[in-house]
Parts: structure tokens; C-alpha cells; sequence
């Protein structure tokens, strides 16, 4: 584990330089989903080191909520999709790393523009329709914020992929119980996430620390066996928003909002250089 | 005068579920997705066919432009079937980020579009689609005449990569393109040579516009008459050579005015060539409930409204 937790430091370095450098971004979700990347990049999937858009004999990823960009791009770069540099134009101009994640400016890794909620699920049942019409048994994993379940668009994917035994996918769900306008509860409170899907016929994994690499990991290796069994599978992760740095963790504040020049100090010596900043 | 032969009226979404199927036969990569209107869609004979390859979403079409989104990545071309409003108003923004931006090889294919669904009444009848999808960039966006032209499209479609809208619609309407015939995307079809005044003309009003144009020579006016199935990429060239030897134009759409087909030739005109321009279209309005002769009566979208702006343009020739 000494390797993946050198990346957890080294991301999150990586995430609150970003976010610092510009202003802007969103350092909270993507802290909280840094164990959850590194674990399901570097240990789980089946990854070809080349990268092509049709992603076939291979596992494929989609972020759907692409606001956490961050955590994304630098487990990309980590994983050697392209150049850890730049990292370093995040949100600037004339940039592969858009804000939000984009195919359109033909970053390697990114397989589907996301950013406007809700829309990544059925994108990742499509991938998966695609990989059985193929006769590709890889997997699809696809994360979520558990606010962008607010979006009704999700309910009709989670409807349809249980109908239809979409058994070759594992959606997460980031349960950090946080979103821009405060907690989950107070905003439009969701009611018993797990018991949702299971009622829709969905196998449901309960990862009660999405922040621990080897809990990640096992339920990641649990999900995996509960594939091609007819159903779809969701992993219901709780997480901490901004997790890893103190003064962040815990607030829906730190969402979309960047650390200054003090505050990144104070980030940076909470979690030493591990494999060379970019 | 070229004689237009009506070799029967058939709707124009018989001729994709035709198409459709015969992609079906030809390209074993073609997927059809519909949202519980396989029927209205003609995609019945296809789901039949090819069960393995057709997809049921469902009342949910956000959900289906997703799929059919990601059913791209392994290499598939899907085909997605619903009504018009249902393809693009409802999921604007499902098409604008996962089909349009993403650059996804999607088809969106949209039944009943336009006034003459008819008795269904204004929730139904779109008139803003084309204005919808040929706003966003790299969409491909096509309006055909009768059946045979929807279902040589269909099959041109599937080769050519980037995401498409294709609008076709309800009626059984006159069938008087060539059964076989080169269905080129972005190409124009010169359909009545004449010196007079140009009409170009999109999906349902391209058979008005031969009646128009019949009518008019008959008065001693001649009309040249251009086919636009490809709202976007416009063929400008057809348009331009034919404007500078009238010297005025009409357009002609089941569309909104706003939007539409005519928008985007005046915006040609005003770049190349000024001449004076006339619009048959909806006038930014919403349709109503009735027969669909008797809404494009009232909706002025008929060869009576096009001879009569025909009249008014060539009177507005200095």
C-alpha cells in the first residue's frame, strides 16, 4: 500500500495547487474521492496503457460529476495518460483541462464531457450496452455525487439498467452528505439512499469509509463479484468532503471554493511531497 | 417545365423505418433506441429483426440520449426514435453535452415534427427544432421532402460520423424523388430552373413549392426551385449562383420564421449578395389542433402563400 499512499498525498497536493493556481475549481469532492481514484485506477481496473476512444477489451471509467475535474486529471496524469506538467493549466486558456471534463479538446482518458449533472449514468449504461453487444466482459465504473442524484435523469437510468440486467457496470455514489448550498439533508433531503436502490433492484454495497484505501479496495473487489449476476451494482461510499486537509474537511464551504496563498501553505505541509509536484 | 411525378403518398417516416431497416441488414453497428413510440417511429420492423440490437428506454428520453451516447464508445451508431419535441426540446441539454460537445456519432431521428402532427395540437408540434439543433456546433442537421429522400438519408447517415438530426414527419404526403437517388449531406437539389425569382425549400413545403412553382409559370413567371434537405451545412453555393440570376428569394419551412431555414439564408444574403427575401413559415407562433391540410392553410404554409410571396418579392426588385 506504501505506492498508493504515496499517490494520496501526491494528489492531494496536486488538487488544492490546482484549484490555488487559478482561483477556482472545486477542491472539497475531489479531495473526498482521492482514495476512491487512486484505488480504482492504480488496483482495479483493467486499463490499457494506450488510450482509445472506443475503449474496448478494457474497463472503462465516467465521472459524472465532473465538477470534481481535479481528482481526475491528476490521477490521469499519475497514471501516465498525459504529461503531469499540465496539471499546471488547469482552467487556463488554451488548455486540454477544462474546467469540467471534456473529449472536446481531445485530453486522453476523457471518454464523455460531463459538468451539467446527472447525464453520466446513462452514458456509462450505453458503455456498457456497448461492451455486451461487443461481447467485451470488462467493466464499467462510473461515479456520482450523491446531490446529483437530485436530477431526475438518474432515476430513469437507475430504472432502466436493473430492467434490462445491465449487470456490467458499478456506479458509486460519493456520500459526503454535502453540496453547494449545504448539507444534503437541508437542501432536498434524499431519504435512504441504499433502500432506493435496492428497491429498484440493484445490488448495493455499503462503504462506510470511502476515505480508507483498503476498504475502498474491498469493496471494490466485492463489487466486481456481484457482476454478470443480472443486476447492476452500486457502491453507496461515504466520503469527507475535503478530506485530508483539516481545515476543509467536513464543509460543504470548501465545495467550489480555492484555498489562498496562506491556506494552501497550510495544505501543502499537511501532506508532505511524495512522488515530485508538477 | 419538369413534370414532378407523385408516385403515391406515403409518409416520410415509413421511409426511416425503410432505411432503418435496410441499415440494419447492411451495418451490423447500427443500434436503434426508441422511447414507447416503436409504432408512430416505424422502427417496428427493425425491433423485429434485430431484437438484440433495438433498445426500449422507455418514456425517458434524457436517459436515451445518454445511452445512445455512450453506445458510440465500442463503436456502435445509434438511432434514436421519438417524436420531434421529444428529440430536442426535452434533451437539449442531454444532446448539447454528451452528443454535440462530446462529439458523439449519434442520430437523432425525429418523427411528427412540425404543424402536420396535427390533431395532437401545440405540446406536440415543435417549430423551433431546427433552430434548436442547427445552433449547436458540429451538429449536422436534416429536413427531407417525402419518403423516398427520408430514407436514402437514413442510409447516408449512418456514414457519415458526428452527430445528426434528422426531421421528418406524420402525413402521408406525394412520394416524387427518385427511388434511387445520391443522397449527398450538405448538397442542395436544383429542382425548376427559372430566372425569376428563387424558391428554396425544406421538407413538407418542397412539394408546395413544385405546385407554386407550376402555378407560377403558368401566370408567365419562372421560378427556380431549390430542394435544401441539409438545414446545416447550408449549401450556399446553389442558393448564391441562383440568387445572382434572380436577384430575389423566398424560403419556405414548416418552421418558425425565427430559427429556421429562412435565417440562415438571409444571414447569406446579407454576407454575399443583397437581394430582397420573403419568408413562408410559422410566424412566431404555436400551432393548434386540427387536420394538418387544413393547419397549413391557416398557417399560410401552402403554394398559395408561396405565389403570393413570390409576387411581393419579385415586385420588390428595383
Amino acid at each position: 500500500m506504501k505506492k498508493l499512499e504515496d499517490l494520496v498525498f501526491q494528489i492531494r497536493r496536486d488538487i488544492v495547487r490546482m484549484v490555488n493556481e487559478v482561483n477556482s475549481g472545486h477542491p472539497g469532492g475531489s479531495l473526498g474521492c482521492t482514495e476512491f481514484f487512486i484505488v480504482l485506477f492504480f488496483k482495479i481496473m483493467n486499463r490499457r496503457d494506450d488510450f482509445d476512444m472506443n475503449g474496448k477489451d478494457e474497463d472503462l471509467f465516467f465521472l459524472s460529476n465532473g465538477h470534481i475535474s481535479p481528482v481526475y486529471y491528476s490521477t490521469l496524469a499519475r497514471a501516465g495518460y498525459f504529461p503531469v506538467t499540465e496539471l499546471n493549466t488547469f482552467r487556463k486558456i488554451n488548455s486540454r483541462l477544462q474546467g469540467h471534463p471534456t473529449t472536446h479538446e481531445g485530453l486522453p482518458g476523457i471518454r464523455i464531457a460531463s459538468g451539467s449533472l446527472g447525464q453520466g449514468m446513462s452514458v456509462a449504461i450505453g458503455a456498457a450496452i456497448s461492451k455486451k453487444l461487443n461481447n467485451d466482459r470488462n467493466i464499467i465504473y462510473s461515479l456520482h455525487g450523491d446531490g446529483e442524484l437530485q436530477e431526475g435523469q438518474n432515476w430513469e437510468a437507475i430504472m432502466f439498467a436493473s430492467a434490462n440486467k445491465i449487470d456490467n457496470i458499478i456506479c458509486t455514489i460519493d456520500y459526503n452528505q454535502k453540496q453547494i448550498d449545504g448539507d444534503l439533508k437541508e437542501v432536498l433531503d434524499l431519504g435512504d439512499i441504499p433502500q432506493k436502490f435496492k428497491s429498484f433492484n440493484w445490488h448495493v454495497i455499503k462503504l462506510l469509509d470511502g476515505n480508507n484505501l483498503k476498504k475502498v479496495e474491498e469493496a471494490l473487489i466485492s463489487a466486481k463479484k456481484l457482476t454478470g449476476n443480472g443486476k447492476p451494482v452500486a457502491i453507496i461510499m461515504n466520503t469527507i468532503m475535503g478530506n485530508g486537509v483539516d481545515y476543509m474537511m467536513g464543509s460543504h464551504k470548501w465545495h467550489g471554493v480555492a484555498p489562498n496563498n496562506e491556506e494552501l501553505k497550510i495544505a501543502l505541509d499537511q501532506n508532505p511531497e511524495t512522488l515530485k509536484d508538477y | 417545365m419538369i413534370k414532378f411525378i407523385n408516385k403515391g403518398n406515403n409518409d416520410t417516416r415509413s421511409g426511416f423505418g425503410a432505411g432503418l431497416l435496410e441499415l440494419g441488414r447492411t451495418n451490423k453497428n447500427v443500434v436503434a433506441l426508441c422511447a414507447d413510440l416503436t409504432g408512430s417511429l416505424k422502427m417496428n420492423e427493425f425491433k423485429n429483426e434485430f431484437p438484440n440490437r433495438f433498445i426500449q428506454v422507455g418514456i425517458a428520453e434524457a436517459n436515451m440520449m445518454g445511452i445512445a451516447a455512450g453506445l458510440t464508445i465500442g463503436d456502435k451508431i445509434p438511432f434514436t426514435g421519438t417524436f420531434a419535441n421529444f428529440s430536442t426540446g426535452r434533451v437539449y441539454d442531454q444532446i448539447r453535452q454528451s452528443i454535440a460537445y462530446s462529439n458523439k456519432n449519434v442520430k437523432i431521428c425525429a418523427s411528427h415534427a412540425g404543424i402536420t402532427l396535427g390533431e395532437d395540437g401545440a405540446t406536440h408540434q415543435i417549430l423551433e427544432d431546427l433552430g434548436l439543433m442547427k445552433m449547436l456546433p458540429g451538429m449536422t442537421v436534416i429536413n427531407t421532402c417525402d419518403y423516398n429522400q427520408t430514407k436514402a438519408a437514413t442510409i447516408e447517415i449512418a456514414k457519415h460520423f458526428g452527430p445528426v438530426y434528422l426531421r421528418f414527419g406524420r402525413p402521408k404526403v406525394p412520394n416524387f424523388t427518385p427511388e434511387k437517388q445520391n443522397f449527398i449531406i450538405g448538397k442542395g437539389v436544383k429542382l425548376i430552373n427559372g430566372n425569376d425569382v428563387t424558391i428554396v425549400s425544406t421538407g413538407h413545403l418542397v412539394w408546395q413549392s413544385i405546385i407554386a412553382a407550376n402555378e407560377l409559370s403558368n401566370q408567365g413567371v419562372k421560378a427556380d426551385v431549390i430542394n435544401i434537405h441539409t438545414i446545416k451545412p447550408l449549401d450556399k453555393q446553389i442558393i448564391l449562383d441562383s440568387i445572382s440570376k434572380t436577384n430575389c428569394i423566398v424560403s419556405c419551412e414548416e418552421h418558425n420564421i425565427i430559427g429556421g431555414l429562412g435565417e440562415s439564408i438571409s444571414r447569406l444574403i446579407v454576407k454575399n449578395i443583397l437581394c430582397p427575401m420573403e419568408f413562408v413559415g410559422v410566424n412566431d407562433t404555436f400551432g393548434e389542433s386540427g387536420k394538418p391540410e387544413d393547419l397549413m392553410k391557416k398557417y399560410k404554409l401552402d403554394s398559395e402563400n408561396i405565389i403570393k410571396k413570390c409576387k411581393k418579392v419579385i415586385s420588390r426588385k428595383k
